[in-house]
């Protein structure tokens, strides 16, 4: 009991320490991707839909900043996100897509049914470039700069109010 | 108007704590008259503080949408009972529930604590005073329950879909009550500490309010794992979840005070153990309530973040809980020692006993802040989950298990006698559970195998101390005992029998097919909406049998439209080995076929009848201390007659 009895306030003093920082920093509950600041990985995908071509890392290092969204024709929040997905497009965000185990037709009739802002759609019908960008599910989108480097990945679909923070993250990549 | 009148006396009560907080103080050990003006004050602001309760309670009977509180947590359309428990099922409300067990719990003390010195009570009401004084002045300050809203909206928004079930309306108070009667545990272990008068008087004097709160503490954890079970329809019992370790934490440090206060009360030792757990364990439940509540650790049970009650809080939480560790810090090297005793005795048992639970709640806590603070350190975003707790708490809770089977077998001060026949029953029956599992279930995990070992042998051991007594002359609290333990026993079983043998099947089914699970065969037979008061649902109808007789489940997945939430109702069938437990999950719109999950859990009840036996023991303890109090005041009286 010499020192030790003085243990419990030194324990709480670091949770009050901990607890003060928590709330001085502004909460962001935004789980940031491994992979933001780290180069695309390598891969080259096949056309998804006859007609347009298909997606290789090669494409998006272009020299300006790129929005690629992954999704399914059989993913139902990929539906809601498709309007917002135009609009972007609409205001000059140049997309490619890369469609998850897919079917040429079953992809086609989503596009004619929610429509196509996509520029290239890359087919990966066996999910490994889905899983080498390190994405678990769809959809997801991620903001590559203009040299190929991942600046942002939006988990779940892009919804109005993300809006802003999207075109925000694109003006950063440039 | 009720708003009005429910918000002066709050105010009033603020002002009576800061009374009694001075008056304890400043009559310097506050004896005779100045006492009973304490006492009379204290008295005065628990009626204060329930009358402001109550006028919430009745704006919310009311619905009366004038007050913003009431506006924004309630609905015209709810059920009856559902508007009384939207009272505290809110940040603001629930706040003033905790205040106002607060202030009676002080009244209480206040005015039944007879036996205890003086000066520490009287110091001991200033504490509870200054606990009062702080979140009255959080409520009146930053959380103002009563606040009106101008115009007031023509509907309510609602309450929380899932908060509308009768078990939960009823789930937090009992754990406030829990919490919050540690904090009177608390306020005599300052008390006692300013006055350096550790000893068996204040030891009896805390048992009762451990024994209390620690039961309802039990039975709110209890029931709040049911809830979580039928309710969330993930067929879990136990998630880990941070709300769920801040119930866990004060119950932790309340069992280890509870048992520790027993050496205190009976052989005068472990005196600074007993202090150090009484100012733990509410410390944990302010910490818990307050830390987890404002949403500062997230949660599925977070209320919103306001930083500016975030702050307050800290600010608060530092005073009492730093003042009070100080204190302890300062005082404890010059409180004397008790009595000494052997490692092998009762006292060296509830030691280890205390030990283990103690680092189990270190473990806890460290699971639990962890994430915090290791973004404060390295801006790293982690989740502490279930594999942690239950690698690290797991072990350690099955040697505390073990060691259960021999202490309550142990004497006082140094046990020699011969301890072999004493264990052999709890022993036997442990290694042929062991051998058994081997045999027939050779492929469980070796925590489930140790856990239904362990399990079985503490049934016979947790008895043990009745056996050779005469069972109508033995105390209650000795009866307490073994039942919580014999509960103990039971949820064990029903944890690891949980683990090991629970048998689930996810699949997608039309109407007319039938799917196996363990021993059943369930057919799916239809699916169709049903309606309730402010939902409407599709329920799916489900006939299970094994063998002989048909069972019929229902299964709902329920729509809510204020605010707009699904919820699953599972489907229980209570066999008496087990659980049939069924969850209809979301239609294939391509195919048209229903996802079915369905588990069968052998023994799962256990889990929870074991949690009501630990309940039960300690109210049985609880009266049985009641009882024999009475009788000697009554005898003392009559000798003095």
């Amino acid at each position: 009991m010499s020192r030790a009895r003085f243990l419990p306030l030194i324990v709480f003093a670091l949770l009050v320490v901990a607890v003060a920082w928590r709330l001085a920093t502004p909460k962001d509950d935004r789980v940031a991707s491994k992979l933001e600041g780290q180069k695309l990985p390598a891969f080259a995908l096949p056309p998804a839909v006859p007609g347009k071509p298909g997606l290789s890392s090669a494409d998006l290092a272009t020299g300006s900043p790129r929005l690629v969204n992954i999704f399914a024709s059989w993913c139902v929040p990929c539906i809601a996100e498709a309007p917002v997905l135009l609009e972007l497009a609409r205001r000059g965000v140049p997309i490619d897509a890369i469609a998850i185990r897919d079917k040429p037709e079953d992809v086609a009739a989503f596009l004619a049914r929610h429509g196509d802002p996509f520029q290239r759609i890359g087919s990966d019908d066996r999910s490994q470039v889905q899983i080498a960008l390190g994405s678990s599910g769809v959809p997801e989108s991620f903001v590559i700069d203009r040299k190929g480097v991942i600046r942002a990945q939006h988990i779940g679909p892009i919804m109005p109010q993300d809006v802003p923070a999207i075109l925000q993250a694109m003006e950063e990549a440039k | 108007m009720i708003a009005e009148a429910g918000l002066a006396a709050l105010w009033l009560a603020a002002a009576l704590a800061a009374l009694q907080f001075a008056l304890a103080l400043g009559a310097g050990g506050a004896e005779g008259r100045a006492l009973a003006t304490i006492r009379g004050v204290a008295v005065a602001q628990g009626l204060l503080t329930l009358a402001a309760f109550a006028a919430l309670v009745i704006l919310f009977l009311r619905t009366d949408l004038s007050v913003l509180l009431v506006a924004e947590n309630s609905h015209a359309d709810k059920p009856w009972l559902y508007k009384f428990a939207g009272t505290w099922g809110n940040h603001e409300g629930s706040m003033l529930l905790w205040v106002t067990v607060l202030a009676i719990a002080g009244a209480v003390v206040a005015l039944f604590e007879r036996h205890l010195d003086e000066r520490t009570l009287g110091f001991s009401l200033a504490a509870q005073a200054a606990l009062a004084l702080g979140f009255f002045a959080f409520l009146l300050f930053a959380s103002n329950p009563f606040e009106r809203l101008n115009p007031a909206p023509a509907a309510g928004r609602g309450l929380n879909p899932l908060l509308q079930d009768p078990g939960l309306a009823f789930h937090p108070p009992t754990l406030y009550l829990g919490y919050v009667g540690l904090s009177v545990a608390f306020s005599l272990a300052v008390g006692a500490l300013v006055t350096r008068d550790v000893g068996p008087a204040l030891a009896r004097a805390m048992r009762p309010w451990v024994l209390g709160a620690w039961v309802l503490l039990t039975l709110g954890i209890t029931a709040g794992s049911y809830w979580a079970y039928y309710e969330l329809g993930w067929g879990g019992w136990w998630f880990w979840d941070p709300v769920e370790n801040a119930s866990l934490m004060p119950w932790l440090a309340a069992t280890a005070l509870l048992h520790s206060l027993n050496v205190l009360a009976a052989r005068g030792g472990l005196r600074a153990w007993t202090m150090m757990l009484a100012l733990v364990a509410f410390s944990m439940s302010m910490v818990g309530t307050f830390l987890v509540r404002s949403g500062i650790l997230t949660s599925v049970h977070a209320f919103a973040v306001d930083p500016t009650r975030g702050s307050f809080i800290l600010v608060l939480l530092t005073l009492y809980i730093g003042a009070a560790l100080a204190l302890f810090a300062v005082r404890i090297a010059t409180v004397k020692e008790g009595a000494p005793f052997d490692p092998l005795s009762r006292e060296g048992a509830l030691v280890a006993n205390n030990l283990f639970l103690s680092v189990i709640l270190g473990i806890v806590l460290i699971g639990t802040l962890y994430p915090l603070i290791a973004e404060a350190a390295t801006g790293e975003k982690l989740s502490v989950g279930p594999p942690y707790f239950n690698a690290t708490a797991g072990p350690l809770a099955l040697i505390l298990a073990a060691l259960m089977m021999i202490g309550p077998q142990l004497r006082w001060r140094r046990d020699r006698g011969p301890m072999l026949q004493r264990l052999a029953p709890g022993i036997v029956v442990a290694v042929a559970t062991l051998v058994a599992t081997l045999l027939l279930a050779p492929s469980i995990s070796l925590l489930s195998r140790l856990g239904l070992a362990l399990g079985a042998g503490l049934v016979p051991a947790s008895l043990a101390p009745l056996a050779g007594r005469a069972l109508r002359r033995t105390p209650l609290a000795t009866w307490g005992m073994c039942i919580a333990h014999l509960g103990v026993a039971a949820a064990l079983i029903g944890m690891a029998s949980d683990s090991a043998f629970t048998r689930e099947k996810l699949t997608t089914a039309v109407p007319g097919d039938r799917i196996e699970v363990g021993p059943w065969l369930v057919e799916l037979r239809s699916i169709r909406p049903v309606a309730g008061p402010n939902w409407t649902a599709l329920e799916a109808e489900l006939r299970a049998s094994k063998g002989a007789g048909v069972s019929v489940l229902k299964t709902q997945s329920r729509y809510f439209t204020e605010p707009v939430t699904t919820t699953n109702e599972a489907a229980i069938e209570t066999d008496w080995n087990g659980q049939l437990y069924a969850v209809l999950g979301a239609e294939d719109v391509a195919t048209g076929r229903w996802q079915v999950r369905l588990w069968w859990k052998p023994f799962v009840t256990l889990i929870w009848l074991g949690g009501a036996l630990i309940g039960l023991g300690g109210l049985l303890a609880l009266i049985g201390r009641w009882w024999r109090a009475f009788r000697t005041r009554r005898r003392f009286v009559e000798a003095e007659w």
